[in-house]
Order: structure tokens, then sequence, then C-alpha cells
């Protein structure tokens, strides 16, 4: 479909203000085994084309799985009647924003593409990582997931742009559930909710140490549910990067989408607690504090050169020194902030789930950057805690303010050292507090590359994938609780 | 091009890909559809207009113990989806010897048909759009419109058909006052009524006063509260994430464990069912197996019953009558006895949870969930609404609050459709009356 459709698409594009069309094809392929079964593989292929039209001042999309010649006409017509239709009704004048003229490639580094395996061989795999996890009876539940999925993109524009981006990316997962006098745990390798999915092929799979993992992930499901519950009160919590990857999501990432700030969540995903007027000044973290958008790391599951509508993309800064630098907006909503008198820097933030929605602001990936301390070092400067590893739970005001998280798994820090497992860790807090309490940030050998597969936010909804990258973090007299209570 | 929601469309697929083969073979394909309009507005005007056009086809092969499926996108163009649905058949045949025998591998047995082809009367994207600028101008609107066909239709080879139609469209919006102060509203259904949406725009002005009085800040601890409809959708769709499913029963995981083993009851007023036949969804499933038109799964507060997939069937020995996702998709907690005009005197002193917001277990086990209080909640004295009150965070069990704290349930019960629309429009609804509950634990 993508071969035809520059070629289509400047043939039918109207004589309007400005266009541009995405279209986009996806293949992905789920093997699963549960309790040692083989679920039914489950193949996708999805394509089809989103046009957009700006004309008279106003913006209408039409998204339509027909690229032929016929299609796209229809498609851009729709376009147009949608634009005309809001014509003087627009919450900007689109017609102001300057044409995009980008041309450019990306595609994802890839060493093992899983179609150099057969179907065989990838559900053999599979199978061998589920049957590792069964390492009891009392494990009573356990599976293996391999998700595979390549998504090619096209953007064109009429101000001669072109951008094209292929996209690889593998995610697996391993999970046990144990349950142990009436106790049930679960535990998971990267997350109940795929945490570790990156761009790559199979060599994604050694990355996670899928074939070795199993044994580790159903023995600790197993000490969760004879473990006693997380203790409570005000402590230090050691999180770590496959926590703090949502601890950054929902408390760092959402409050700065510019879109949010200037209201157009407001019904659904939420407003923020920012404002215009923080940029620039506004002391978000102590000051070890840095988060960057960061496109470079290659293996990072939201990586690529463009965003959506064909802004390059760089990495930039959002947090310096823990203060607010820039948002998380697109050239749209950059431009409408213009119009309200606040110039910003923001990153190129406009994504798509896929053909059949339009871009607006996301996430990409969103990083803390490494600090100067040892996880060693930062155990030992504790006197009493919790280190809390792998999201499980987790909760937001729509200003992105009031939070509460919970784990997999804890394990007490008393004195300096650490002690036994706990189970339910979770701790709750105030963004435009909480991170003022980071203390000690860890180095690289704490580091590790985590994204969620599915962010959700939009009207209509969009679930897209997002990286998180993230060193180990100790944050000073946070609330601790565990289960029942 | 074809309209991928119209009957002909799904006709001619299934003729090309279902017909009956002489082999051991079995085929099935479903189809998701729908021509969407998206309009989206802040501050009173138009941000995005979208128009879509989608058709999703899996289809599914199977041959004694072994299965494989393939989902995708159709273009319209009827040769080439047809053409592009045998090359994948055959495909799919090619591939299957790779797939090892599933012990639980569950096909419908029976032969059975359905047929529901509901019209309506929509709006254009232009007429609510004029529309939405017209009655909210000179307020901070912000709203979503989402509206037109969809369909779900399931074939196979051993001749099932079921077909599934609706038109539909469901507005909402928010009127801010500022921050994040808000009265929202909704309005959903079959037939467009323009002076409806604008009776309920003007009812949602007229209560922007109230958020402007002092707030009530409160601290952490129990408060009696009155929850309406909406926020109790809110709790009752959290419980359906794992607390229904008969696989998270048998391996603990279930949210409603405790419940179903008798280890904790609710509120003897407590009914809840999966109600398909008062519902919007589809009255079958993916896998092609006719849904029973309900299934009690709470009755006078003990658990007595549970959704089980096909897989679930085989596995544990029980009826197949839910999806893969062993999730309800028209939930209804039967309504009570306390008269709706009444909730506030009834309430008497304490807090009008107008909304609830991003909800999760933070104990599954014991079904402890928190969440957030969101737009207009209030705090009462006697009986009537006095000043707003902040956001706050609470965390409690639900067996609490729908058990020993359960003081009643409303007299009527309002369906809730879902409103998100991630990946395409969806049929899931949840019908609820409101809920008086002493002692809800806030905590931040």
């Amino acid at each position: 479909m993508l071969d035809d459709l520059e070629a289509t698409a400047r043939r039918a594009a109207p004589a309007v203000q400005q266009w541009s069309v995405r279209g986009v094809v996806e293949r992905s392929e789920e093997i699963s085994v549960r309790q040692g079964v083989v679920q039914a593989p489950r193949l996708a292929r999805d394509a089809g084309v989103m046009v957009s039209v700006v004309d008279r001042g106003a913006l209408g999309y039409a998204a339509t799985p027909d690229a032929s010649p016929a299609g796209l006409a229809r498609a851009f017509a729709r376009a147009r009647e949608l634009a005309h239709a809001a014509a003087g009704r627009s919450v900007f004048d689109f017609g102001a924003l300057p044409p995009v003229a980008s041309d450019g490639r990306y595609a994802s580094r890839v060493e093992r593409p899983a179609a150099a395996s057969t179907l065989a061989q990838r559900i053999d795999r599979v199978r061998r990582a589920s049957d590792a996890l069964r390492v009891d009876e009392r494990i009573v539940d356990w599976s293996a997931t391999l998700y595979t999925a390549e998504v090619d993109q096209l953007v064109v524009t009429g101000a001669g742009g072109r951008v094209e981006q292929r996209v690889r990316h593998t995610t697996p997962n391993l999970q046990a559930t144990a349950r142990i006098d009436g106790v049930t745990q679960t535990r998971s390798a990267y997350g109940q909710y795929n945490g570790f999915c990156q761009q790559g092929g199979l060599e994604v799979l050694d990355r996670a140490l899928f074939d070795t993992e199993g044994p580790r992930v159903a023995h600790e499901a197993l000490a969760l549910a004879a473990a006693p519950p997380c203790p409570s009160g005000e402590m230090d919590v050691l999180l770590m990067p496959d926590q703090m990857m949502l601890q950054i999501h929902e408390s760092i990432g959402h409050p700065l989408e510019l879109d949010r700030i200037l209201g157009d969540e407001r019904n659904y995903a939420g407003t923020s607690f920012v404002t215009l007027d923080m940029f620039g000044r506004y002391r978000w973290g102590s000051e070890l504090l840095d988060v960057t958008v960061d496109p470079t790391r290659g293996e990072q599951i939201a990586t690529t050169a463009f965003d959506d509508e064909g802004a390059p993309t760089r990495r930039r800064h959002v947090i310096e020194r823990g203060i607010l630098v820039r948002p998380l907006g697109g050239d749209v909503s950059l431009a409408r902030a213009r119009a309200l008198g606040v110039a910003l820097g923001g990153v190129a933030a406009a994504r798509a789930c896929s053909w059949n929605r339009p871009p607006i602001d996301r996430m990409g990936n969103l990083n803390v950057e490494p600090g100067t301390s040892t996880l060693d070092e930062m155990i030992a400067a504790v006197e009493h805690g919790v280190l809390m590893r792998t999201n499980c739970s987790w909760s937001i005001d729509d200003s992105r303010n009031k939070f509460q998280f919970g784990c997999e798994l804890g394990q007490v820090i008393r004195d300096g050292r650490l002690a036994g497992i706990v189970r339910n860790p979770s701790y709750r807090g105030v963004s435009a507090t909480f991170w003022r309490s980071l203390a000690m940030v860890g180095d690289a050998s704490t580091f590790e590359v985590m994204g969620t597969p599915f962010c959700g936010k939009g009207e209509p909804s969009q679930g897209i994938r997002v990286g998180h990258a993230s060193p180990a973090c100790l944050f000073r007299g946070v609330a601790v609780f565990g289960g029942e209570a | 091009m074809a309209v991928l929601t119209d009957r002909c469309v799904f006709d001619a697929l299934a003729e090309a890909a279902c017909t009956a083969t002489a082999g051991p073979e079995r085929v099935s394909l479903f189809l998701e559809a729908e021509s969407s309009d998206f309009i989206r507005f802040n501050r009173g005007a138009v941000r995005q207009a979208t128009h879509v056009d989608q058709g999703e086809a899996t289809l599914t092969l199977s041959t004694g113990q072994r299965r494989i499926e393939a989902t995708f996108a159709l273009t319209g163009r009827l040769d080439d989806d047809v053409a592009a649905l045998r090359a994948e058949r055959t495909a799919l045949a090619a591939a299957l010897a790779d797939v090892p025998e599933d012990p639980y591998l569950l096909l419908p047995q029976e032969v059975t048909s359905s047929e529901r082809h509901d019209t309506g009367d929509l709006p254009g994207a232009d007429a609510v759009i004029a529309a939405v600028t017209a009655a909210t101008r000179g307020l901070d609107f912000v709203g979503f419109h989402a509206g037109g066909p969809v369909v779900r239709a399931y074939a196979d080879s051993g001749g099932q058909r079921h077909w599934h139609h609706v038109e539909s469209f469901h507005l909402e919006g928010c009127i801010y006052r500022e921050r994040d102060q808000a009265i929202k509203q909704s309005l959903g259904g079959t037939h467009w009524d323009e002076a409806a949406f604008d009776e309920r725009i003007a009812t949602a002005a007229a209560r922007l006063p109230l958020l402007a009085l002092p707030p009530r800040v409160l601290q952490p601890g129990a408060w009696r509260t009155y929850f309406t409809p909406v926020a109790m959708a809110e709790l009752l769709g959290t419980l359906a994430w794992g607390g229904f499913g008969t696989h998270a029963r048998r391996t603990g995981t279930s949210s409603l464990d405790r419940l179903a083993r008798g280890a904790a009851t609710l509120h003897p007023g407590v009914h809840l069912a999966e109600d398909t036949a008062r519902g919007i969804a589809p009255a079958f499933t993916a896998d092609g197996f006719a849904k029973p038109a309900c299934i009690p799964l709470v009755e006078g507060g003990r658990a007595s019953g549970s959704l089980g997939s096909p897989r679930s069937a085989r596995q544990y020995g029980v009826p197949a009558n839910a999806g893969a996702d062993e999730e309800p998709e028209s939930l209804r907690l039967a309504p009570g006895a306390l008269r709706e005009a009444d909730a506030l005197a009834a309430l008497d002193r304490g807090l009008y949870v107008s909304n609830l917001w991003y909800l999760n277990y933070s104990d599954r086990q014991a079904c402890r969930m928190t969440g957030m209080t969101r737009f207009a909640c209030f705090w009462v004295e006697d009986g009537r609404m006095v000043a707003p009150m902040p956001v706050m965070r609470f965390d409690d069990s639900f067996l609490r609050m729908a058990g020993a704290g359960l003081v009643g349930l409303t007299d009527r019960a309002e369906l809730i459709p879902e409103s998100s629309t991630y990946r395409q429009r969806h049929l899931r609804s949840v019908t609820t009356p409101g809920a008086l509950v002493e002692g809800w634990r806030l905590v931040l």
C-alpha cells in the first residue's frame, strides 16, 4: 500500500491551504503459552490512511482503509467537508501553521528478525520459557508470551514533505502466580503490562534474559505468597527502574503534555497542575533530577527520527537540575501557546497510535538520566525504608498530582542493609512535592530501558507505545503501606 | 468502495471464507466495523474533527485441536477483500501444521443464528458542530461526540450467522468553572435530540455557581457518601476487571475470590448479573457462542455464578458463557428501594460523589480499590449541597462498601455506556443505580 501512496496522494489532493497523508501498515504476531498449553497464535495486519486537510483556517481528518485513487479522493473530500464545517469555530487558525516539508527516513536496528525463524521455532522457545516457570505445585498459574510487530509509516505533505519510518519491536513476558495458605501473589519478569518492550528483533529476548528468568520469577512469586505485608508509615523508598518508569510516566510525562495544559483532555484524560507560566522557573524536583526526551537510544520503543506530523525529533531536557524547562508539545500545540502569548520550546511530540487516529501530544522516550550513586550506596544510605520493584497498580488524579502506586515486590531496608521480602508494597504522594524528595540517583549500572506498549489518552481514545529508561532512585519520607489494612 | 457496515459486505465475506469444507477443517469469521464521526471540542470550539471508516476481519482456522487466527484490515473494495480473505485462509491452513494441539480448544457445537439491526436518526458532523458551538457560547466547554453505525458479526463453516448492527451517538462534555472544577453531562442514544442537548447544557451551566462556593476541605477519614450511577459505574467497571472470570476464580487471582469462597458476603440487596438482554452488546461472542440472556453473578449478596470462556469451559467443565477475557459486557446492578429523589435527604450530611476517576486495585485479593473523586463533588448538609469538595483519593474495600457499609441503592438503574474508543467504538455498558454508603475511606 505504501509503495504507491505518495503518487496517489499527490494526484488526489485537492486545492486547499495544507494537506497531509499518513499511511500505516502494521503486522504483528502473538504467541502465548499458559499453564503449559500453547494458545492459538494470533496474527494481525492493519493498514490504512489518515488524510488531513487545512482549509478556511480549520482542520479536518478522514481515515480510510482504501488507499486506491478513488478511496483517497473520497477521504480528501470528507476531510475538507469537516474542515469547512469547523471553519470559524476552531480553537485556532490552523492555516497559520508553517507547512511541513521534512524529508527523511528511519528504520529500527534489527539483528535477528523474527521472520528468520519458523513459527514452530518461536512457539517452542516460548513453551520452554513457560515450562521453566513451573518450579513448584504451588505455582497455580503461569504464562510466557512473545509479541512481535513491524510498523511501516509514510507521511506525505502538500508542501513536498516525505517521511518514511520502519519500526520493529519485540515484547516478551513471563508471569507466575503462587498460592500458599490462601494468599495469592503474582510475580512477573518485566511487569504484568509488558514493560520490556523494545525495538529490535529476537535479540530483545536475549536482552530480557527470556530463556532463563522463569525460575527466578516463580521463586519470587512463592516467596511473596509466604511473605508478610509491607509495613506502613513514613519512610524512605528506593524505586527500581521497573517502578521508576511508571513514576516518570504518570507524574512527569502526563502533566507535561502541552495539549493537557491547553485543556484539550479535560473531558477524558484530565488536565494538569502545570500552567504555561511555570516553564523555565518552576522547581519540579531536587537538583539531582534530569529528565530528557531521548530519541537517540536505538533499542527504546518510541525512538524515531520524526514525529507523526513530520517534525524532526531531538534529544531535549524537559527538566534540568530539577527545574522545569519545556513541555511535551508538538508544533500545533506550540503554535497555539504562541497565539496565547507564550513562546515555549517543545519537542516533536505529535503522535498517533495508528492510521485511524489523528496525532496528539504524547510522550516518546521520556527518561530520567543516570546519577552517580551505586545501588549499594543507596541501600546503605537508608535507615528505615523499602526497596520496591515492578509496578502492578497505578492511580493518579486528573491534574496528575495525588498518586498511589503499588508494586509486585518489596524488600525492607533496615540500617543500611536489605532485609526480608514483603508483599503488596505501595506508596502514595503528590507529584508537585514528591520529586523534591529525590535524595540519590543511581549510576549507569542501575540504569534500565523499559516502556509501556499501552499509554491511554485522547478522544477518540489512543493507546500508544512509550519508552521510559531510568536508574534506581531514592526518595525520603514517603507514605508507605501494604495490603489489607 | 463498499460501506463496511453494510450487511452485504458481511454476507459476501462470510460466503467467501466460511464455505463448508470436505475435510475436518473449520473456519470462522468475526467482523468488527464502523463508520464514525469523532468531534472533539475545547473552550466551546472544535479541536479535532475526524471521520473514520474501518473494518477488521478475524479469520480463525482449526483442525482437530489445532487452531490459528489472523485479524486483518478490510479495504472496502469487496473483490480485493474477498481475495485477501481466501489468501489468508490458505496461509493459515499452511501455518496450522506448526501449531501444537490445544487440549482446551472448544468450538461451538450448536448451529445458532441471531440478528439485531437497529437504525437511528443521527446528526451529521456539521449539525453537531453547529449545535455544540451555539449551545456552549460563552462557556468553557470541553467535550467529545462519537457517532455512526457499529457492526459486530460472526459466521462459520458450520452454518452459524450472527449479525449485530447499531446506529448510535454519544456526546459528552464538561462545563468548566476554573482549574479542575466542572460539571459533566452526557447525551447518548439512537436518535439525536438537539433540544435535549441544549437543556443539559443549560442545566449544567445553572449548577456552576455551586462550584464557586467556598470549598469544604476534607481530611482523610471515613465519610458517609452518596455515589451517583456514573460514579457507581466506575466501581463496578473495576470489579468487572478480573472479578467474575472463571479462570481468575480457579487460580485465586479474582478480586471476588473471598466472595466466591464464602469468606465474605455483600449486602443482601446486592444482585449483580451479566444482563445481555438489557445491554447494548452483541448476544454472541467473537468465538461464535450464543450468550445467555442473563447470568446471575451475585444474588442476595452471595456469589452465584462466573463468566467462562470456551477455554475455561473445557478446562474446568463449566458453561461457555463469555468471551475470551471473561469480563462482563452488560453488567447490571439491580436497583434498590431508596427513592432517587430522596437520595440527598437520606445522605443528610456527607459527600455527594458525581464522578470517580482512575480506579485500580490497591490489594486485589482483598478487593480493595483506590481512585479519585472528579468533577462536581459536594459536601452535603441537611440534605443540600453546600460546598464543593477538592479532589480526594479513596482506598477502600468494595466488599465493605457493598457489604456492611452499604446503606441502600436507589430505585432507578441507569445504563452507562462505555465511552472510551480505544481501537474502535465499544458496546459495553454498566447499568446501575446510585448507592448510599457509610464510612467511605478517604486517604489523601
